[in-house]
């Protein structure tokens, strides 16, 4: 099932869900050990270029997760959430989304307009040209501190997220962090093939 | 009459200096030749040592070494035994921006805390033209010496001073300096203006 349809997430929603998941993750460590840090300027250069490179991935794919949220078909809510919790939900789902766009923009206007004009050479492959940006320091430090603050925010969104999905899980007992699974996606094939699921249907409270 | 006609010593002493005060080569308007060129020079504060590192996409890091002493010798009988020794303190390089600066001095490339120096000593000088030689020798960096190439142009030279470029592309890696690859070249193109003082 690559497609989303009301019961549950398809392959391509999960599958993007947990790779810029882990991308994400992996930027948010790279950045604070490479600026926090005291570390050799040598690995200091070359965890920089990952986290360029990591970045521009994390961009490309948080635009093709933004279209296919959009375009595809979004799961029911689970029963019994309230407005409140359903629009709380959706915002959250919105501002991540929003923020993965937002922050390697911002870290691309970095390089940018950073005055070392190091070029962004994506996985030593290709160059990725700069953004047309006056390069100058003061521009430099703006933009750095805006990348920092907006991914400290999508630090403290993912952690919401990651508690959202574990009250759902342990509190609420629905399916909200299963059906993201890639076994969520198996039980929403049956499902489907049973017009109901029984694993989740045996998980509901009495 | 013919008394006349002589030449004063004071007048040829004359016309002998407005002659060495110009170049060879205008006085001439031939190409300078080195073997014209011999005796012992320093290298003074005046020449420029530039250097190139290309970067992925264009452009690169240009920059100068402030601060570098040396000497050499053309010999009078055979350019071939010519020799030449070159320091230069990677402390004073600049390419016009802090950052990196400290950045190539830092322990990622030239550690000017623990290697103050980088040095040049031939051990083969070949002519290839006129004015133009090879010299090889050993440029020592970080610890490493390795035997590098340099061309070596004659642009002008008068009884005191002499001007020469010298180009040459080193490989940074060997000498442990391979931080940037392959975004930042591994080849330095090294394109000095060296200017000598007759010692």
């Amino acid at each position: 099932m690559l497609r989303n349809d009301k019961a549950g997430f398809g392959w391509v929603t999960i599958i993007l869900h947990w790779t810029i998941a882990a991308i994400i993750l992996a930027l948010l460590a790279l950045g604070f050990i490479m600026r926090r840090v005291p570390i050799d300027p040598v690995l200091q250069f070359s965890l920089y270029q990952w986290h360029k490179s990591l970045g521009f991935t994390a961009l490309g794919l948080a635009v093709v997760r933004a279209l296919w949220h959009v375009v595809e078909l979004h799961p029911k809510p689970p029963e019994g959430l309230s407005p409140l919790e359903q629009s709380a939900g959706s915002v959250t789902h919105i501002v991540l989304m929003g923020l993965a766009l937002a922050v390697p923009l911002a870290g691309w206007a970095v390089a940018s307009t950073s005055t070392l004009n190091i070029p962004s050479f994506y996985f030593n492959w290709v160059v990725i040209p700069h953004l047309p940006m006056a390069k100058s320091a003061p521009a430099e430090n703006l933009w750095t501190l805006v990348h920092m603050t907006l991914a400290y925010l999508l630090l403290a969104f993912v952690t919401l997220h990651v508690l959202a999905a574990l009250y759902h899980h342990f509190a609420r007992r629905d399916d909200v962090l299963v059906r993201m699974l890639p076994t969520g996606s198996r039980r929403h094939k049956r499902s489907q093939t049973a017009g109901a699921n029984p694993v989740i249907a045996g998980r509901k409270k009495p | 009459m013919t008394l006349r006609l002589q030449p004063s010593p004071r007048a040829v002493a004359l016309a002998l200096l407005a002659a060495m005060s110009v170049s060879p080569s205008l006085a001439v308007g031939a190409a300078p030749n080195l073997a014209d060129a011999a005796g012992n020079y320093g290298i003074t504060s005046a020449s420029r040592i530039h250097f190139t590192v290309a970067q992925a996409g264009g452009g690169g890091i240009a920059g100068d070494f402030g601060k570098f002493s040396g000497s050499f010798r053309i010999d009078r009988n055979d350019v071939d035994h010519s020799t030449v020794e070159f320091t230069l303190y990677p402390e004073s390089v600049k390419t016009g921006g802090k950052r990196t600066e400290d950045f190539l001095k830092s322990s990622a490339v030239f550690d000017t805390a623990n290697y103050s120096t980088v040095t040049f000593r031939s051990t083969n000088v070949k002519q290839t033209g006129p004015a133009t030689a090879a010299v090889e020798g050993t440029l020592t960096a970080r610890g490493t010496s390795r035997k590098e190439r340099f061309s070596v142009t004659l642009l002008d030279w008068n009884r005191g001073s002499i001007a020469f470029n010298i180009r040459g592309n080193i490989h940074r890696s060997p000498y442990g300096m391979d931080v940037g690859t392959p975004i930042y070249s591994n080849v330095v193109e090294f394109d000095m203006n060296i200017k000598g003082q007759r010692r």
